[in-house]
């Protein structure tokens, strides 16, 4: 599976609500973040914890996220962020514009 | 009898299993029953396990310290990096993340605990803890704070979350007046807390 995205990319978290062993953390569904690097392939964590080979492999990315854009009662300034690490069927690309 | 004591002796430490404890012993028994792992196996890797520490953390940073050419191995592979030095991580995905003069960066995992053990050893209890996980995340500046770490505005806090295949280390910045100090003088002064990034080093 090839990385859709690349460093530098504008992506926005999906907001879905899943059951299961999601490695997505709740808080930053629906943020939008900037892809920092690509990690490479790993078999999908939702089906590995269930027994299941988690094939195909997803592209992993490190995702950095504008600390003010998470929690908008955060103190600090607008530079500090908040890295996570995501899989790309959790991404969407982002088409809003600043 | 032996000689008579003046104190009387610590209580036994045998209460009744936790849950947990039954369940580690259950599935630990039955994995070698079913022969999927045998006992010594089992014992190496336990022992293994409590051979890592934060030495070992701490000697890959004192090189990247004294070693500009090491550091940027390190920046770029730190599995590799590592491996220079004699450490094997056994698979895991270390990311090594450095403090600057305008970047501090701390991390957690809010999900679960994970945590660079193959470099580390066991993570601290707070570290595991639900406060550290929830708090560190959103208001990283206060609970650095709390910790005895006050940050200027002028320097960027990263939180860097451990949610899925990778682990992190932080690379300190190297304190002032150590030019004179060599490299094992400057490992002593990394701390575990250090490369978690909830504290820096000092001379």
């Amino acid at each position: 599976m090839k990385a859709r995205f690349r460093p530098g990319d504008s992506v926005t978290v999906r907001s879905a609500y899943s059951l299961g062993h999601v490695r997505t953390p709740h808080y930053i569904k629906g943020k939008r973040g900037i892809i920092e690097r690509v990690c490479g392939e790993f078999a999908n964590p939702e089906e590995l914890a269930y027994g299941r080979r988690g094939l195909p492999k997803r592209p992993l990315y490190r995702v950095r996220f504008e600390q003010e854009q998470v929690w908008p009662d955060y103190i600090g300034p607008p530079s500090d962020t908040v890295d996570i690490e995501l899989y790309e069927h959790w991404l969407e690309p982002d088409t809003k514009k600043d | 009898m032996g000689t008579p004591h003046d104190h009387t002796p610590p209580a036994d430490s045998d209460a009744p299993l936790t849950y947990h404890q039954t369940m580690e012993i259950a599935v630990r028994e039955l994995l070698i029953e079913k022969k999927i792992i045998d006992a010594a196996t089992l014992h190496h890797q336990v022992e293994k396990m409590d051979a890592r520490s934060p030495a070992m953390g701490a000697k890959v940073v004192a090189r990247a310290w004294v070693d500009p050419e090491y550091k940027q191995r390190l920046l770029t592979d730190s599995p590799a990096a590592c491996k220079e030095l004699g450490i094997e991580l056994d698979g895991t995905l270390l990311v090594t993340v450095e403090n600057t003069d305008d970047v501090h960066n701390a991390i957690v995992c809010t999900l679960c605990s994970c945590y660079p053990r193959n470099l580390l050893g066991l993570p601290p209890d707070w570290y595991k803890s639900h406060a550290y996980r929830k708090r560190v995340v959103r208001e990283p500046r206060t609970v650095l704070a709390e910790f005895g770490l006050e940050l200027p505005d002028h320097v960027t806090v990263r939180v860097h979350d451990s949610t899925a295949d990778m682990r992190y280390l932080v690379l300190p910045a190297r304190p002032s007046g150590t030019a004179r100090f060599d490299q094992e003088a400057l490992a002593k002064l990394v701390s575990r807390d250090c490369m978690i990034g909830v504290a820096v080093p000092h001379a």
